[in-house]
This record gives C-alpha cells, sequence and structure tokens, in this order.
C-alpha cells in the first residue's frame, strides 16, 4: 500500500500543471467552443509531443509504459483548463482498447499514428436505446466475402465528429440485449456509408451521431476475437469511468479553489461574506467532499485496470458514485455561494458546472453504478 | 501509488485472522456474532488477550511495547479485528493518553504509566468537557491551586465516558486566571480510587447504558508530578490529543462493522417468498453507503500513511470526524430501518419479539446520536477547517 507519486509522476503532475496554465487555459477553450471541431490538431500534436497521448501505452508497443495513475495525473490538470483536445475518447478509450486487443499491424496502423499525435480516434458504443447497458446493440456486422458490413446508428460518440478512426461495437452473433456476439471493428471517419451528425453538447464540447449504412471493412479491421468483444466493452468504459473521476477532480479543484477565493473577497454588509458562519461551513463541506473526490479518483486509477473484473467493477463504481455525489455537492454550492453572478456564462464557473455534469452522466451515472455494486458477487458475500 | 497487498502482507493477514478466531472466548464470538453491545468485562477480557500477544497497541513506538507495524499491517489488523465483530478496546488510555504521554511525558510519568495502560491493568478515562464547557472548552472552570507538592482541585466533569470503571482520569484544569483563557489550562492525570474527594457519577443515555458519567471534584489533591507538560501549558496538547482521538473517531471500522450487520439482519428477514436483502431498494441504500464508505476508507488510509511518514494529523481529522460520523449514524438509521416492526422493540424486550441479534440496534442508534457531538461536534470541526484551512476570515 502507498499513496505516493514517484518523482517521475510528481514532475509530469508539474509540467503538465504548467503547460495547460501557459498553453490552454480556459480562455482558450472559450474560443474553441465556438468553432465546428472544437479542439485544435495542432494542440493535439504539442500533447503528442509532451508525451501524453502514450504515456500509458507498453514500450513494446511504442509507448511509455506507465499506468492509469500517469493517466489520472494528466487528465486532472487537463480538468482544470477545460482543455477540449479529445484524451479520453482517444487516448483513455479507443487507444486503451487497441493495446489490449489490436495485433502487430493494427497497433502499427492505428494506435502509433494516434500516439504521435497525427491522429485522433474515437470509441463508439452507445445506442439510442441502450442507455448504459453495454451489451444492448442493435448495430449489426455481416460477414461480406472475406470482410464485414456495418449497418445501425451509434449516439453520444466522443470526438465521433473529428476521429481519423472509429471503434465501433457491432454485433456478430445473438440478440439485441446478449452479451455474447459483440465485436469491435476499427472503422474510417471518412469511410463510405458512414454519416456523421455533429452534435454540440452543454459543455461546449462535440460529440456526434454516427450512421452506419453498409459500411464495408475488411477483415483485418476486426479487433480481436469475433463476438468475444464485452469484456472489453465493459473494460473500456470502466476506464472511462476512471478518467471521468481524474479529469472531474480537476473541475472539483477549480470550482472549491474559485469559490474559496470569492467568499475573501466579495464584500456585502461591509464585511468579506467568508467571515459568514453559515457559508463556512457550506466551504467546509465542500472541502470535505473535494477530499474524497480526491481519494475517489487515487482509488479508481490504481484499480482501473485491476486483473480481477469484480474488483474492478466494485471499485470503479464506488469512485464515480463519489464524483457523481461529492462533485454534485461542489458544483451547486459552488454557483449558490457566487451568488448571481455564477449563473452568468461570463464566469468560467458555470463552464466547470456543466462539464461536470456531463462527466457525471458518462460511463454510468450514480444509479447505475449503484445498481452495479449491488449485484456484484462481493456484495452478496458477508464474511 | 499501490493499493494490493504483497504476499507477505497476504499471510500477515491469514496469521492474524487465524490467531483471531483461535483467541477469542466462544461467549465473546456469539456476542460478536449477534452485534450486541459488549460488556466492559468482555472488552477488558480482550484486552488483555492482545496484550499477551503483544497486539494491544499497535501503533505505539516499539520501545514502549507497540508492534512495530507499518501502516498496512495496522491497517490489516485492524480490518480482520472488525470482520471477526471483536470488541473495540477502550480507547482513553491507548490511544489517547497513552500517546499524549509517549509524547509530551518526563520518563518518570513513562515509566509509570504506560506499562498498565499497555497491560489494561489500568483504565482511563477523559475530563475534558464541563457543563458550561463543550464546544467553547477553553472556558473551562476546574480549579487547580498550587499547594506545595500538589494541586487541589476543584469542579466538575462531565461527559466523563465509562469513568465508573476507571482507575484513573486525566483533566484539563485551570492554573491561572490571567491573560487568555487557553492560557491558564494544565494537563493533570488525577488517580480516581485513591485521591479523596473525586466522585463518579454515571447517568442514562438514550441508549440505556450507562456510557457517560459525571465525575466530581472537591478538594482533590493531585501531586504536580503528575503534571504532563509544563504548568499553563496543556491547551496545546489537549488540542494535539484530540487530533490523536480524531484519527479513531471517524468510526470507519464500526461502520464497516455496521454494514456486515445490516446485511445480515436483512438476509435473515423474510419478505413475502425473498428476504429484505433482495429488495431492490433497500439493497441500493446499503449499497450507497458501503460504497461512500470506500472513499473515506481510502481517504483515512491516505491519512494513515501520511502519518507514518511523520506528517501530523491536521485538518484531515476534521474531516475524517464530520465524513465518518455523519455516516456511522446513517448506517445505524439502515440497521433501524432494516427491523421494520421490530424497530419498536427495546434492549429487554423478549426472545418472542425481538430475536437476540437484533436487541442492541436500537441502543446503538440512539447512543450513535452523540457521534456527531462528541469528540468536538462536527460544527466545532467545521470552524476549524474554516479558519486554519481555509483561512476564511473571522466574523
Amino acid at each position: 500500500m502507498n499513496f505516493d507519486l514517484t518523482e517521475e509522476q510528481q514532475m509530469i503532475m508539474d509540467q503538465t500543471a504548467k503547460f495547460v496554465a501557459q498553453e490552454t487555459p480556459v480562455s482558450r477553450f472559450r474560443k474553441l467552443r465556438e468553432t465546428e471541431r472544437g479542439w485544435e490538431p495542432e494542440m493535439w500534436a504539442r500533447m503528442a509531443e509532451q508525451g501524453w497521448l502514450g504515456i500509458a501505452i507498453p514500450e513494446a508497443q511504442g509507448g511509455f509504459g506507465g499506468s492509469f495513475v500517469d493517466l489520472a495525473i494528466i487528465l486532472e490538470q487537463l480538468g482544470r483548463g477545460l482543455v477540449p483536445e479529445p484524451f479520453i475518447a482517444s487516448v483513455v478509450l479507443a487507444g486503451g482498447i487497441l493495446s489490449d486487443q489490436a495485433d502487430e499491424k493494427q497497433c502499427e496502423a492505428y494506435l502509433t499514428p494516434m500516439m504521435e499525435g497525427q491522429t485522433s480516434l474515437a470509441f463508439a458504443y452507445s445506442e439510442t436505446q441502450s442507455r448504459y447497458n453495454l451489451s444492448d446493440c442493435l448495430t449489426r456486422a455481416e460477414k461480406v466475402g472475406d470482410g464485414w458490413k456495418i449497418s445501425g446508428e451509434k449516439v453520444w460518440v466522443l470526438n465521433g465528429h473529428a476521429a481519423d478512426q472509429i471503434i465501433v461495437a457491432a454485433r456478430t452473433g445473438g440478440d439485441q440485449l446478449d452479451e455474447s456476439g459483440l465485436s469491435l471493428f476499427v472503422v474510417d471517419g471518412d469511410a463510405q456509408g458512414l454519416e456523421c451528425i455533429r452534435v454540440p453538447g452543454m459543455d461546449g464540447q462535440r460529440t456526434a451521431v454516427l450512421r452506419f449504412t453498409d459500411v464495408e471493412v475488411s477483415a483485418d479491421r476486426l479487433l480481436g476475437r469475433e463476438g468475444d468483444a464485452f469484456a472489453t466493452i465493459e473494460k473500456a468504459v470502466d476506464r472511462g469511468a476512471a478518467a471521468a473521476c481524474a479529469e472531474g477532480l480537476g473541475q472539483v479543484r477549480e470550482l472549491f479553489e474559485r469559490t474559496v477565493a470569492y467568499l475573501k473577497e466579495r464584500e456585502q454588509f461591509g464585511v468579506p461574506i467568508g467571515s459568514f458562519q453559515a457559508l463556512q461551513h457550506i466551504a467546509s463541506d465542500m472541502y470535505a467532499e473535494m477530499e474524497l473526490c480526491n481519494s475517489a479518483s487515487i482509488l479508481a486509477s490504481i484499480q482501473a485496470d485491476h486483473p480481477d473484473s469484480e474488483i474492478r467493477k466494485a471499485e470503479i463504481s464506488a469512485a464515480k458514485l463519489q464524483l457523481s455525489d461529492g462533485g454534485w455537492f461542489i458544483q451547486k454550492n459552488a454557483i449558490q455561494l457566487f451568488g448571481g453572478i455564477g449563473v452568468t456564462d461570463e464566469q468560467d464557473e458555470g463552464l466547470f458546472f456543466k462539464r461536470l455534469r456531463v462527466l457525471n452522466g458518462l460511463f454510468g451515472d450514480a444509479d447505475w453504478h449503484v445498481s452495479r455494486f449491488q449485484s456484484l458477487k462481493a456484495f452478496e458475500a458477508v464474511v | 501509488m499501490e493499493l494490493s497487498y504483497t504476499p507477505e502482507q497476504d499471510q500477515f493477514r491469514d496469521e492474524v485472522r487465524s490467531w483471531i478466531a483461535e483467541s477469542m472466548p466462544a461467549t465473546m464470538k456469539k456476542h460478536a456474532e449477534d452485534g450486541a453491545n459488549f460488556e466492559h468485562t468482555e472488552v477488558m477480557e480482550w484486552h488483555k488477550i492482545l496484550y499477551a500477544k503483544g497486539w494491544a497497541a499497535p501503533g505505539w513506538p516499539e520501545e514502549v511495547g507497540g508492534t512495530g507495524w507499518d501502516v498496512s499491517q495496522r491497517a490489516i489488523f485492524q480490518e480482520e479485528c472488525v470482520r471477526a465483530n471483536a470488541p473495540s478496546l477502550s480507547p482513553f488510555g491507548l490511544s489517547m493518553v497513552g500517546p499524549l504521554i509517549i509524547q509530551y511525558g518526563n520518563e518518570e510519568q513513562k515509566k509509570r504509566f504506560l506499562p498498565a495502560i499497555l497491560a489494561g491493568e489500568e483504565i482511563w478515562c477523559q475530563g475534558y468537557s464541563e457543563p458550561n464547557a463543550g464546544s467553547d472548552l477553553a472556558n473551562l472552570q476546574l480549579r487547580a491551586e498550587s499547594d506545595g507538592d500538589d494541586y487541589i482541585l476543584n469542579g466538575q466533569k462531565t461527559w466523563t465516558t465509562y469513568a465508573q470503571y476507571a482507575d484513573w482520569i486525566f483533566v484539563l484544569c485551570r492554573t491561572s486566571a490571567e491573560g487568555k483563557k487557553q492560557e491558564g489550562i494544565s494537563f493533570l492525570l488525577a488517580d480516581i480510587h485513591n485521591t479523596d474527594g473525586i466522585d463518579v457519577k454515571p447517568f442514562l443515555t438514550t441508549g440505556g447504558t450507562l456510557a457517560f458519567s459525571e465525575t466530581w471534584f472537591k478538594d482533590a489533591r493531585v501531586p504536580k508530578a503528575n503534571r504532563v507538560g509544563p504548568e499553563n501549558g496543556g491547551w496545546s496538547m489537549a488540542k494535539a490529543l484530540l487530533g490523536h482521538e480524531r484519527t479513531g473517531i471517524g468510526g470507519i471500522t464500526e461502520s464497516e462493522r455496521g454494514l456486515t450487520q445490516v446485511k445480515k439482519n436483512a438476509q435473515r428477514t423474510a419478505v413475502g417468498n425473498s428476504t429484505l436483502f433482495d429488495d431492490p431498494t433497500f439493497r441500493a441504500r446499503i449499497a450507497r453507503k458501503q460504497m461512500r464508505l470506500r472513499a473515506i476508507e481510502i481517504f483515512n488510509l491516505r491519512a494513515l500513511a501520511a502519518a507514518q511518514v511523520g506528517h501530523a494529523p491536521g485538518a484531515e481529522s476534521s474531516v475524517l470526524k464530520i465524513v465518518g460520523t455523519e455516516l456511522q449514524q446513517e448506517v445505524t438509521e439502515l440497521s433501524m430501518d432494516a427491523l421494520g416492526q421490530n424497530a419498536m422493540g427495546w434492549l429487554d424486550s423478549p426472545e418472542e419479539a425481538l430475536p437476540s441479534h437484533q436487541q442492541a440496534i436500537a441502543s446503538q442508534f440512539n447512543y450513535l446520536r452523540a457521534a456527531t457531538i462528541y469528540g468536538g461536534s462536527n460544527e466545532i470541526q467545521k470552524n476549524i477547517i474554516s479558519k486554519h484551512l481555509l483561512r476564511l476570515p473571522s466574523a
């Protein structure tokens, strides 16, 4: 048991914090949220230069051989700056799947250019009827000759509007709700038959609806074993939840720190409002929840790649619940303590509030994680 | 960062687990199984069993009888004690005055007091609060007048937990009325049985047990040799001690135990053809508490790990006190809800109406309303966080 950052990790944190503050503060996101793409390939390439995009990929695959903790350290800082580049979609979700499932050639073709910042990726798994049920999949892939033909529709695909390649979950067997019969394919963003509807979101970021109509891919686009992808999808989404805990922690910290600073500076009745005990106690409760969000993110980042999937699920769910509940406590009270200006678009607090609420609903919301937690074998066992 | 245990640590866990299973007497096991209130005699019996093994004070330095375990081993030991539902030892000697004497006491005091605390031969209680010094602790009025080599004590302490079982009491008393009220306070150790003029009167709590007492001092003579630290220098030590107290005061282990108990009770409670444990609404409520507890546990482990490398417990103790005791109470609320109509029962309800494994639940539910009050109320903890950590301006 050990909660210390290594010297190297401490360095990553300091460098990321500095980079975000200097190169991509919230003001940059403000400008980008008005643009079509919502993020910049030039910045993506610079993030690759920093070594961030391949940090948790094994050295054998051309990465730096780090762990999920390294990803979490970076994500927390990106969260502080509301950095809109597709780190979760491309590095955590798609990058993680490729690293786990892709063969050498597939790694070279899709993972290497992404790590070098030349391309970005997406992972398309949700459908309009599926909510958080990862086995609920109507998108189908039929065998045609040596290859596959994919048809169906995916929604809320992070970076789906800009990705060079999309990993899509499609049914190659079984019925709509079956866990078996799911497969993963790599589809090019400009493939014939793929229609992309850009979806602006509450948080100022972009996602996409991707409509696949008889999209043909060759046999070497199948990742891993045919019909056997459910566990991989579950794992990818758990990694997404752990990433949400880390990025969300960055926003939680920003909201908390900004609120405390405001309590000291804003005067009413001739005194700083932070001298009022009613507000001090809310701020103290916010501090406590922030510390628990921090603990939850640490828990999630340590356990994200746990080999025992039951343990991984329990820990990730506990962490995500804390981000949802504790994060909500902090975000709603931050706005309350800022008063009227907290609901103006001009103030950054509202931007953090929105992003945090989006993360809250991504990769399983609080109720879904509670529901999953209580369905695990470990919950039954009373020692 | 790493959460998992090494093979050596796993082996250590196995050793602790089988030792507890072998060492716990049968009647104690039955009470543990029922989640009952342990009798004082049982707590002391368990203390002596642990002492004989050398495990009574895992957190103390090795040279004064600690185990020399690192943070992980201590956490493992604690987990296994909870899983076995073993009695919690009285904290006043082992976790409070003991560490204070280790830190601030002179050599004679260490020799005189520590071995008896460790062995459970002398039982301690805490004399901090007074009728007019609760949250405003520094307002305490128990007078200690200098008289040659002694102090003469006059006044009253209250909320002296389990004072009726104690041999010794550590008190904060006023040795000077000069200056700020925090500056005239000293820390004394008083022998309850062998000092004339100390009178202990236990009173009933809403939990139906005699958990607290009032302790009166009338011309009680305490040797100056029993003062820990300098005269008028007691306040800062008292605060340090509250820090020690709070690391255990979050009630994390108790909440864990409580959740296991709720699950067991829910599994044993029939609802139609199924059980309460299979009721999705109730199950989700248990799950939420267990998940929240996990985040608090990690927070606590981080604090322990920091303490291991010499970082003094600061605001994290306050956070732990707040979130831990709130959860602890919520778990007792769940326990009560699991009872359904049986929640009408009480400690002396007959077995026909209330099975023995449910008998103590209402008592614990009532008693633990104190958890957010004792050890510095949760509101006081928020004041501490606001002032010392967030540095918010005073009114």
